[in-house]
């Protein structure tokens, strides 16, 4: 039997790992359920944020500047491609979406490596939350508690704008009924690149908010991006509640089987995901149709 | 019918006389070109050196966790080619006397492959094809290194590896046509032990972070069986997969385990990401660090802060340029064309050049079958790591190995001054016995 110390920690870990498996996730579930566009270049606009935070960072000295600046940077990225390039393939198959934005993850990627080279950037935990906090035989690293607050805000925040906002409600008319919405005086195109653009703040926030967790370097996206899409698919593909619900079961799901053996912590979140497809096919929360 | 029949009796008669001849003629003419002219085409000799160049085929990883030292190893190539065929080399290495090798310009490719066995192999098949590559190099995983060997061995094409630390390599999956000059992970684990025990001591307990691939799991071995004379022992060992994005469910692991050493197997970007999470997981607080395969970007990336006191082997480190004459023309180019100290990776680039090219004027000939007896004879070879030679037995270079420590901030005289060099162990002491190896060599034919 491990020692309770272990599981105590590993449990705890899986909360907090799970919050932020659910921002990155959140990103790519209000994409897919509002506009219905699979999104392949999820990893590598999470790749981009963690180098403009990275960046902001190394010019001003200011986590928080880095934060905002860093995911508003990535937004605008994505705004841009989503009026020059994705806006065209809204009524195009699925497969052609895949296509075009696998190959724009690409492009971003290279971009990134030929600018910056493959050695891992470095962006510093904030000072002020560089320590570990040890509550009884549990110790854990401060900024990852910080990190699981951004990532409740963020997903608190998104959930607000779009199921209970004005902004939201249209939102959601123009993407069921964009005709009658036109009818109404307000323009379809625009509601779904601010849709659009959502989506990729928030993938931003999470690639600013993960920086000082990981190594960024240009295939940091991609491991992020596979466990975005169990995530969602756990959850129920394009539900946001879903996707909190997905992050908060990939989270334990790796953590509780870390504390026998790490190595099949992969093993068994696709082997989860198997047999909620098998027993649910939409997922935990997901429902027929676009939400 | 019968006409026929005889006829056609008579014509393989005459094929069968004519067969008798040319082999009669063969056996009488003189030894040396008797052999030359039996081993006429050996892979990609002598089609690929027709012309006034040479071609090599170079595939390192450009993309994914390894593509920063994959970029080192190219820079490492690109600086030997321009050496050599410069003339650079001449009269630093005693076998070259002119520009090129044996009169001829060395040209060459490079491809991505992944850090994966597949597109490596397509990229060097490509080679072969497309440019009648005479050698195939470069790699930075020992898996990639274990099927390029393969292919070299069914294409008859000379490989020398590029930076691989197996023990497979020069082991169970050694290959006639590959060469290793890497310090494989026992030669590591056998170099670094002694010296943990006395800067350690004696009686710990380690956690250690394996890759689960080959070169994480001979490393993991070599480590436990040359520090259990000491007396440590294994408090946990994680498995992990190469590309981990996040490593805090084995960090968690490795803080709960009550280790007081914390043996860090993983490779690339890898090492620098779970040696970063762990400190914020409060785990090198109490805990010493070992990365016995000591990476090239490690310190570079997370700074002297962390680094200090860490202990490792390496290849190479820029400061062992000081004392030798092709090391110090590396270092001193290499930085003047790209503004930085190069790694080990691009070292072990530009040493194996050196090697094959001195192999390629014994010999008199890019014949694989001819350099390979050459770099099998145990002569010993002018390089920018001092004289070495290959030990025919596993085709392991018997090269010193260089343990080093991470250096203080206050101890550093330059902003890239990261690590002392604490002693230089000799290859033969470090080199596992050849019966060990299980290496069984196949034939040349």
């Amino acid at each position: 039997m491990p020692p309770t110390a272990l599981i105590l920690s590993q449990v705890f870990h899986g909360l907090v790992l799970g919050g932020m498996l659910a921002l990155v996730g959140s990103g790519l579930t209000i994409i897919l359920g509002t506009l219905g566009l699979v999104n392949f270049a999820h990893g590598a606009l999470f790749t981009f944020a963690a180098y403009a935070g990275w960046i902001v960072y190394e010019q001003t000295g200011s986590y928080l500047v880095a934060l905002v600046i860093g995911a508003l940077l990535t937004c605008a990225l994505g705004l841009a491609i989503e009026r020059t390039l994705i806006s065209r393939f809204y009524q195009r198959p699925h497969e052609d979406q895949i296509l075009l934005t696998f190959g724009l993850g690409i492009v971003i990627t290279e971009a990134l490596r030929w600018q910056f080279g493959g050695v891992g950037k470095t962006m510093p935990v904030p000072e002020l939350l560089s320590g570990a906090l040890r509550v009884g035989p549990i110790i854990y690293p401060e900024y990852r508690l910080a990190v699981f607050g951004i990532a409740a805000l963020a997903l608190l925040g998104c959930y607000l704008l779009l199921y209970h906002s004005r902004l939201g409600l249209i939102v959601r008319a123009a993407i069921e009924d964009t005709v009658m919405v036109r009818m109404l005086g307000l323009r379809a195109s625009r509601i779904r690149s601010m849709v659009f653009g959502l989506g990729v703040l928030a993938v931003g926030v999470a690639g600013v908010a993960l920086g000082p967790i990981v190594s960024i370097y240009p295939d940091v996206g991609a491991r992020f991006m596979v466990h975005s899409f169990v995530v969602v698919v756990i959850g129920g593909l394009g539900s946001f509640p879903g996707a909190i619900l997905g992050g908060f079961v990939a989270g334990q799901i790796q953590t509780l089987t870390s504390i026998f053996d790490p190595a099949y912590s992969d093993l068994m979140l696709f082997l989860v995901m198997v047999i909620i497809l098998a027993v649910r096919p939409r997922g935990l929360l997901g429902v027929e149709g676009r939400q | 019918m019968n006409g026929n029949h005889d006829q056609g009796s008579r014509r393989q008669r005459r094929d069968l006389m004519k067969f008798a001849a040319l082999n009669a003629g063969l056996l009488a003419l003189p030894g040396g070109l008797r052999e030359a002219m039996a081993q006429a085409t050996v892979g990609p000799f002598p089609d690929g050196v027709k012309g006034d160049t040479a071609f090599v085929g170079v595939s390192v990883p450009l993309t994914g966790p390894f593509s920063a030292e994959g970029k080192d190893q190219q820079l490492g190539f690109e600086l030997a080619f321009e050496h050599l065929n410069s003339g650079k080399w001449v009269g630093l290495i005693p076998e070259l006397k002119a520009k090129g090798v044996l009169g001829k310009r060395i040209e060459f490719g490079v491809a991505d492959t992944e850090a994966k066995p597949e597109p490596a192999i397509q990229a060097q098949t490509r080679f072969l094809r497309n440019n009648k590559a005479i050698l195939m190099t470069g790699c930075y995983s020992s898996a990639v290194t274990v099927a390029l060997g393969k292919l070299a061995t069914r294409e008859k094409v000379l490989y020398m590896a590029g930076p691989a630390g197996s023990d497979d390599v020069t082991g169970k999956d050694c290959q006639r046509f590959s060469f290793r000059s890497q310090p494989s992970t026992y030669m590591a684990a056998k170099a670094l032990a002694p010296v943990l025990a006395e800067k350690l001591g004696k009686g710990r307990k380690v956690a250690y972070l394996v890759p689960d691939y080959t070169f994480g799991h001979t490393q993991f071995n070599a480590m436990v069986r040359f520090t259990e004379s000491m007396g440590w022992t294994v408090a946990t060992k994680q498995v992990c997969p190469i590309g981990t994005a996040d490593y805090s469910t084995y960090l968690l692991n490795i803080a709960n385990s009550g280790a007081d050493v914390f043996v860090n197997c993983t490779v690339g970007n890898d090492c620098s990401l779970s040696v970063k999470q762990a400190r914020t997981f409060g785990v090198l607080k109490n805990t010493a660090l070992v990365v016995p395969t000591l990476q090239p970007f490690l310190a570079q990336q997370l700074g002297a802060e962390v680094t200090q006191g860490l202990w490792g082997a390496m290849d190479f480190w820029w400061t062992m340029g000081a004392n030798n004459p092709i090391a110090k023309l590396f270092v001193d180019d290499f930085l003047a064309k790209h503004k930085y100290k190069p790694y080990w990776p691009a070292h072990i680039a530009y040493s194996q050049m050196q090697i094959w090219a001195a192999a390629v004027e014994r010999a008199r000939s890019f014949n694989p079958i001819e350099v390979i007896k050459q770099l099998e004879s145990g002569k010993p070879m002018t390089t920018s790591l001092g004289e070495v030679y290959y030990r025919a037995g596993d085709h392991q270079l018997i090269r010193p190995v260089p343990v080093m420590r991470g250096k203080k901030p206050s101890e550093m005289k330059s902003p890239d001054d990261y690590y002392e060099l604490v002693q230089t162990v000799p290859g033969k002491d470090a080199v596992p016995p050849l019966e060990e190896t299980n290496c069984k060599m196949g034939d040349l034919a």
